[in-house]
């Protein structure tokens, strides 16, 4: 379901904006317009949804406007034009007052310097929120207590934001905006400040939570990898314009642009490929039912070694070798007495780069399995090598 | 040997100048425009037109300037020292604090207490004054580019404008004593505190204020809860200066009849009288740098850690 949605949202900076607008549609080049009007273009006529619970990542490298989109989407910048619609109203429109209650109750955003207020201890900072709302200073110091000890600061209330190291004070940031409970989860290049092993740390924590709170989260960052790590999809913004918006996955194997090529070369495939992209569905299985004459019959048939043995619910009971089976018809025995189950599964979400370990020591195709023991595909073993170049 | 050439080249440079000056060096006297008595009907019209401002002004001064004076009468002076102690211990260390109260008890034993009190008093009520003022004022300028570029020329000629021009409306429109006096000092002293407060103000971090709007905080709430707090240390930098100059104000509206210890050096400078003289200058020295130290020491209270 649709949470938030843009449609042809458009943000110029300058004395009138709106007169230059015309301009702006008619395709007038950025730096044009910058010497002729001195009329700057933030975001340039873009669309896109945001569904629900979903981790929406906005990537682009300095200047591309995606700073300036993500503050269209609280009002800190009012769009030039274009709708803003989340739960099925435009909040472009909103009164100041319906605009403060859709801060309060809807939306909270987390900044790339932390935004933190350096004269209110942690615990003061994380009751912000909630102390604009209006809550009872009880209320809200148990609930920023809890939210504290989520995000691991136990023991840090009292001190002040400029005695904590970075990754602490985004920490803070993050608490204080998940203390006000929002829908829509705005995070403008949180981890961008930090070092790389922290942002590491950091974005893990991230997936962590997200896994517990399914908030609707829209993330920006400059950088492809933690873009792709993050983003259930991911939009690509250049000079004000997405340039494409699909899964990690997609934008890999089918880039839209030159741009986005360039962009994607260099990232690794096997940690934003899953198992569920490089598998296929098993041409040929057998149930145990089935005799061992059927079996060979089918590996014959696809021309190969081994086959997956599942019930009628397909779920995974083992597998049989082609030695194995022909010696089960000379000595009358059935399927199920030879199933072997050196074999490695795996479930569809794995990266590749976890694959790579298990498909060096084995000499059979991975299994791809859900929780319920169901084979959903089998990955061969060249398949997850050949990823790796 | 040297003097002669010396002297020649004087006589050079003297002729050099009347040969220079024509009838085009000097300004023609024809055209004359005088600002000065418009400036003075403006303070004419203002008494006899708008007294009832000034007799309210006038009332309201008083009224705290008394109320302060009775409150520093009424401390008993070892229990003044004491307090100036605990504040210099508190804000500083312990031997600022009793450095600071051995200067004031010196101020005593020169037989100059009453007179301090006096200026203290004045000081104290202009202070209190310009704040109630300046704060405001600060805090339009620092939301409003125009408030701004109305109030930056004016707050840049109060500056510059010699203090004691400040003295001859101030009695035109209190007459003599200690109202024209106060008056005069709070429209020296508001500066500080008004440009301190708007640049306070405009020093808060941009993310800062974009987290407290992105919490819905109406503009109030980010004021109070946001800008004043951090903007306090340069506030406080400005409450600091404005205490100064009121100081030094004060000391100069004895000239319209203000009595303290600008008086005592007023009267020691006409009798050329360097003992008293000195005694009520150092005096003022002495105020001068503990109410300085006193509040730099308070102001770092009001530091977050950085």
């Amino acid at each position: 379901m649709s949470k938030v949605k843009v449609e042809n949202l458009t943000k110029i900076f300058g004395r009138n904006p709106k007169g230059v607008l015309k301009k702006v549609k008619d395709g007038i080049s950025k730096d044009k317009l910058l010497a002729e009007t001195g009329h700057t273009v933030g975001v340039n006529n873009v669309s896109f949804e945001v569904y629900e619970g979903e981790t929406f990542a906005i990537m682009g490298l300095s200047g591309s406007g995606k700073s300036t989109l993500i503050r269209c989407l609280n009002l800190l910048n009012k769009p030039t034009t274009g709708k803003i619609i989340v739960d099925g109203k435009n909040i472009v429109d909103y009164s100041n007052k319906e605009l403060k209650q859709f801060r309060k109750n809807k939306v909270a955003m987390v900044f790339q310097h932390f935004g933190l207020f350096t004269h209110r201890t942690v615990i003061g900072n994380i009751e912000y929120g909630l102390e604009i709302k209006g809550i009872s200073k009880k209320e809200r110091n148990k609930i920023a207590t809890e939210i504290l000890s989520s995000v691991g600061l136990e023991g840090w209330e009292d001190k002040y934001p400029n005695e904590l190291s970075g990754g602490m004070q985004q920490r803070v940031g993050l608490a204080r905006a998940l203390a006000n409970d929002p829908d829509i989860l705005l995070m403008d290049e949180p981890f961008s400040a930090l070092d790389p092993l922290i942002r590491r740390e950091m974005q893990l924590e991230l997936i962590e939570i997200q896994s517990k709170l399914k908030k609707t989260i829209i993330f920006i960052t400059h950088d492809i990898n933690e873009a792709f790590k993050l983003g259930d999809r991911v939009a690509v913004m250049k000079d004000g314009i997405i340039e494409q918006i699909a899964t990690p996955e997609e934008i890999l194997t089918s880039p839209a642009s030159d741009y986005i090529r360039e962009f994607v070369k260099d990232i690794d495939k096997t940690r934003v490929l899953q198992a569920k992209h490089i598998m296929f569905k098993p041409s040929a299985l057998v149930t145990p039912r089935d005799g061992p004459k059927v079996a060979v019959k089918e590996m014959q048939k696809n021309g190969i070694s081994s086959l997956f043995v599942v019930n009628h619910e397909r779920i995974l009971q083992g597998l049989v070798t082609i030695d194995d089976t022909i010696n089960a018809i000379k000595e009358n025995q059935s399927l199920t007495d030879i199933l072997i189950h050196d074999y490695h599964t795996t479930g569809p979400e794995t990266y590749i780069k976890d694959l790579i370990p298990n498909a060096g020591s084995t000499k059979y195709p991975i299994a791809v399995i859900n929780e319920n023991n169901k084979l959903l595909g089998i990955i061969v073993r060249v398949s997850v090598l050949s990823s790796l170049v | 040997m040297i003097i002669p050439t010396l002297q020649k080249v004087g006589i050079i440079t003297l002729h050099a100048c009347e040969v220079k000056k024509n009838t085009m060096s000097s300004f023609p006297d024809s055209i004359s425009f005088k600002v000065g008595i418009y400036v003075n009907s403006l303070v004419n019209w203002l008494l006899h037109n708008v007294s009832r401002l000034f007799e309210a002004i006038s009332e309201v001064s008083i009224w705290i300037l008394l109320k302060i004076e009775i409150f520093l009468y009424w401390l008993p002076w070892w229990f003044f020292l004491l307090i100036i102690f605990l504040i210099g211990w508190k804000a500083k260390n312990i031997v600022s604090g009793l450095i600071f109260a051995f200067l004031i008890f010196l101020i005593g034993m020169f037989g100059l207490w009453d007179l301090m009190i006096l200026t203290l008093g004045m000081v104290l009520t202009s202070v209190i004054i310009s704040l109630v003022i300046g704060i405001p004022i600060g805090i339009l300028m620092s939301y409003s580019s125009k408030v701004n570029n109305i109030f930056k020329p004016l707050l840049d000629a109060m500056q510059t404008m010699p203090s004691f021009v400040y003295l001859i409306p101030a009695v035109m429109l209190f007459r003599l004593g200690k109202v024209p006096a106060v008056f005069a000092t709070i429209i020296y002293a508001l500066p500080p505190v008004i440009r301190l407060t708007d640049l306070g103000i405009r020093q808060v971090h941009r993310e800062m204020l974009e987290a407290a709007h992105s919490f819905g905080s109406s503009s109030w709430q980010t004021l109070l809860k946001v800008q004043m707090p951090q903007a306090l240390p340069t506030i406080m930098t400005g409450i600091n200066q404005t205490t100064m100059m009121a100081l030094a104000m004060v000391v100069i509206a004895s000239m319209v009849g203000a009595p303290g210890l600008g008086m005592e050096v007023m009267i020691a400078v006409s009798q050329l009288d360097i003992a008293r003289g000195f005694e009520a200058g150092i005096s003022i020295v002495f105020l001068a740098v503990i109410i300085d130290r006193l509040f730099q020491g308070v102001a770092e209270r009001f530091k977050y850690p950085e």
